[in-house]
């Protein structure tokens, strides 16, 4: 019996670990609808132990930079180099900063 | 390995200087050890070979699980019985993360699904094999496990970054599979004169057939050229397999079994073993669908997909109702 | 260790600990053969945690037997008629629908009775329901969900779970019937009467069938025998067959 079933949407799943750091992204499952993705995150990404909160969002919803434009997103900030903290020299003798 | 003789689309590997400047930038960032990711472009013959090899290998994890899970139901204590359950669900897990990866590809999981049910994609020789004692899961831990893992953990660097991170996420599971297995076999090996004898035939029946996980020689293959230069196939089959039989002999010392090649011994100028060649002939049988093993296993897969489809539609529609409530609600 | 509870309170654990055993087992059935990945995986949590639990049962129980049996000894080594669990749960898995029906109606009785067991007299009872209970707490909710996406799905998936309710309810009524193993638990203040958990459940149960648009069954005729263990059916025989070949066949091994 060859079923012409719907395939389940995807989802991108994330999650934030026990140490306090931005939910991150994991990995991604198929479920029927968000409630169902929360579930099955728990049940695939978190069997040994890896986080404390999960969000799911449909895969279809995310919306992404392109490759193409990485030269005028990313390049620019390359010379902003006194955004670093390394840009200033501070005498040794005046202790950590 | 899990993705066995997968045939390249390419002719041969081209030159930087053959390639137009959009290609040229590609194997270029390749070559640099940079990644590739879903949206960046890439040639039509890289993406097709990732979706086979990522494809075979995610089949490779969903068919391994039926060769163990057939000793689920008698594990002999509940702690085993809960290693080896947790173990196969891994590897429904790690076929989930591969589909995952294919998908960034633009191949859905119904339709490589389909493709394997119809037998169109491939799965590991390995699974063909029946598992008769319950040393088989000891066997099918340390070998199986063991050659895959040597497949595996080069391929933490290859160039696709969906596959890279979902081969990083499998080896980091994956280490107690091979332990879990080998742990098994040493309470064999050191057990009474029954189990001694499970362990040495496991032993005989799947030395063979794991050699064989890692494919036919490919020195000579312009298909293995092709996937080398692309960074998706990171060492040739022969490496791997002396690697594998150079790990293998001294743990199978210590157990005290003996492995089935009355040729094999060490090669001091080499600095490796000589051992006998896996029967190819066998592997190209199995491969043709005449393993012990490959009706069953392609019926079993059928059968839990046809089965299922009543669950999948009906969550399905339960979903599309609750959506249409909400939003009539609001 | 001869107290006079001893006895009612060793059947009374093996209760326990062959619950999970026993659907622990059916459920690791379903490994590498659910309808979608997802669900092969999250059986198997389930199945995990009840086997999980049953070494936690069945370990107490040996050692207030004082035999020397370990929970191995107990799930191995025991044939038919020693085995206390629930008729429910050793029925078969039937299709995913059934199997997701009998974990529902299994998981809403045992949640509330492990929600009790929290206050047992009993330090290391409560202690293995403290930590069951969050387990099982899961179980329940996915169960419901699925008992819920299944009923009010498709035509084909409600019929399929309407006539999965109608084939498992006559096996509900044994999880509250009281016997002289009960009695002796409330007295001692171990255990609740099981009798007590049934307003409850059946409310809790009747809004899952309702949002499920299933019809509970009118009758309550209730099987019984299993926890008793003076009749199992003929499908626990063969579980234990397969379950304890090893351990039988070769008896001086250790694994």
């Amino acid at each position: 019996m060859t079923h012409p079933t719907k395939e389940w949407p995807l989802f991108e799943v994330f999650i934030r670990g026990q140490h306090g750091l931005s939910h991150r992204h994991v990995g991604s499952l198929h479920a029927a609808n968000a409630e169902m993705a929360i579930k099955s995150a728990r049940d695939v990404y978190t069997r040994r132990n890896e986080g404390v909160s999960i969000w799911v969002v449909l895969a279809s919803d995310i919306a992404a930079s392109s490759p193409e434009e990485k030269g005028s997103l990313y390049e620019p900030a390359n010379d902003k180099v006194y955004r670093h903290p390394t840009f200033f020299d501070i005498p040794d003798e005046v202790g950590a900063m | 390995m899990y993705a066995q003789m997968i045939k390249s689309t390419g002719e041969g590997v081209k030159s930087l200087d053959e390639m137009d400047p959009q290609e040229r930038a590609f194997q270029e960032r390749i070559n640099a050890g940079g990644k590739i990711e879903p949206k960046d472009w890439m040639p039509d013959g890289y993406r097709k070979n990732l979706i086979r090899q990522i494809g075979q290998h995610a089949h490779s994890e969903i068919v391994g699980q039926l060769p163990e899970g057939n000793w689920i139901t008698r594990a002999p204590t509940l702690e085993r019985k809960a290693i080896l359950l947790a173990k196969v669900q891994d590897e429904a897990g790690h076929g989930l993360y591969l589909y995952c990866a294919a998908e960034t590809l633009g191949v859905t999981r119904d339709q490589l699904t389909r493709d394997l049910l119809s037998g169109k994609m491939k799965y590991s020789s390995i699974f063909n094999y029946p598992t008769l004692t319950w040393a088989d899961m000891g066997a099918v831990g340390w070998l199986v496990d063991g050659a895959a893992i040597m497949n595996q953990v080069p391929l933490q660097r290859t160039s696709y970054g969906p596959y890279a991170r979902a081969m990083v996420r499998i080896c980091k599971e994956e280490s107690f599979h091979q332990r879990q297995g080998y742990d098994i076999m040493m309470k064999m090996a050191q057990g009474t004169d029954a189990q001694r004898k499970m362990a040495q035939d496991a032993l005989n029946r799947f030395w063979g057939p794991a050699l064989m996980m890692f494919g036919p020689s490919d020195e000579n293959s312009v298909h293995s050229a092709q996937s080398m230069a692309w960074k998706i196939k990171m060492n040739s089959n022969d490496e791997l397999r002396q690697k594998f039989v150079d790990e293998c002999v001294p743990q199978a010392e210590y157990l005290g079994l003996t492995v089935p090649d009355p040729d094999l011994k060490w090669n001091e100028e080499r600095g490796h073993y000589d051992f006998t060649q896996p029967d190819w002939d066998e592997f190209f049988d199995v491969l043709k669908g005449n393993g012990p093993c490959n009706t069953e296993r392609l019926a079993a897969r059928n059968k839990a997909w046809d089965d299922g489809a009543w669950v999948r539609d009906g969550l399905m529609a339960h979903a599309a109702k609750k959506r249409a409530a909400k939003l009539a609600a609001e | 260790m001869s107290t006079p509870v001893s006895a009612p309170l060793f059947e009374y654990l093996c209760r326990m600990g062959d619950n999970t055993l026993v659907l622990g087992h059916r459920i690791s059935e379903w490994c590498g053969h659910a309808p979608v990945l997802e669900e092969d995986i999250a059986l198997a949590n389930t199945a995990l945690d009840l086997i999980g639990q049953t070494t936690l049962w069945l370990d107490v129980a040996g050692e207030v037997e004082g035999a020397g049996r370990t929970a191995d000894k107990l799930a191995f080594h025991r044939d038919v008629w020693d085995f206390r669990n629930l008729l429910l749960l050793e029925q078969p898995n039937g299709d995913f629908g059934q199997t997701m029906m009998r974990q529902f109606l299994f998981d809403a009785w045992h949640l509330s009775q492990l929600t009790a067991l929290k206050g047992s007299s009993n330090e290391q009872i409560a202690a293995i329901a403290e930590k069951s209970s969050k387990e099982v707490t899961y179980h329940l909710e996915r169960a419901t969900d699925t008992v819920i996406g299944l009923g009010d799905g498709t035509e084909e998936s409600h019929s399929r779970m309407q006539a999965a309710l109608d084939l498992l309810w006559p096996y509900v009524g044994e999880m509250f019937l009281s016997d002289d193993v009960d009695a002796a638990m409330v007295d001692t203040g171990i255990a609740p009467d099981p009798a007590t958990l049934r307003p409850a459940y059946d409310k809790l149960v009747g809004d899952v069938l309702t949002a499920a648009t299933l019809t509970k069954p009118q009758d309550d005729f209730a099987h019984k025998g299993g926890k008793s263990g003076k009749r199992h059916s003929e499908h626990l025989g063969h579980m234990l067959t397969q379950m304890q070949w090893l351990q039988r066949a070769y008896p001086d091994a250790t694994w």
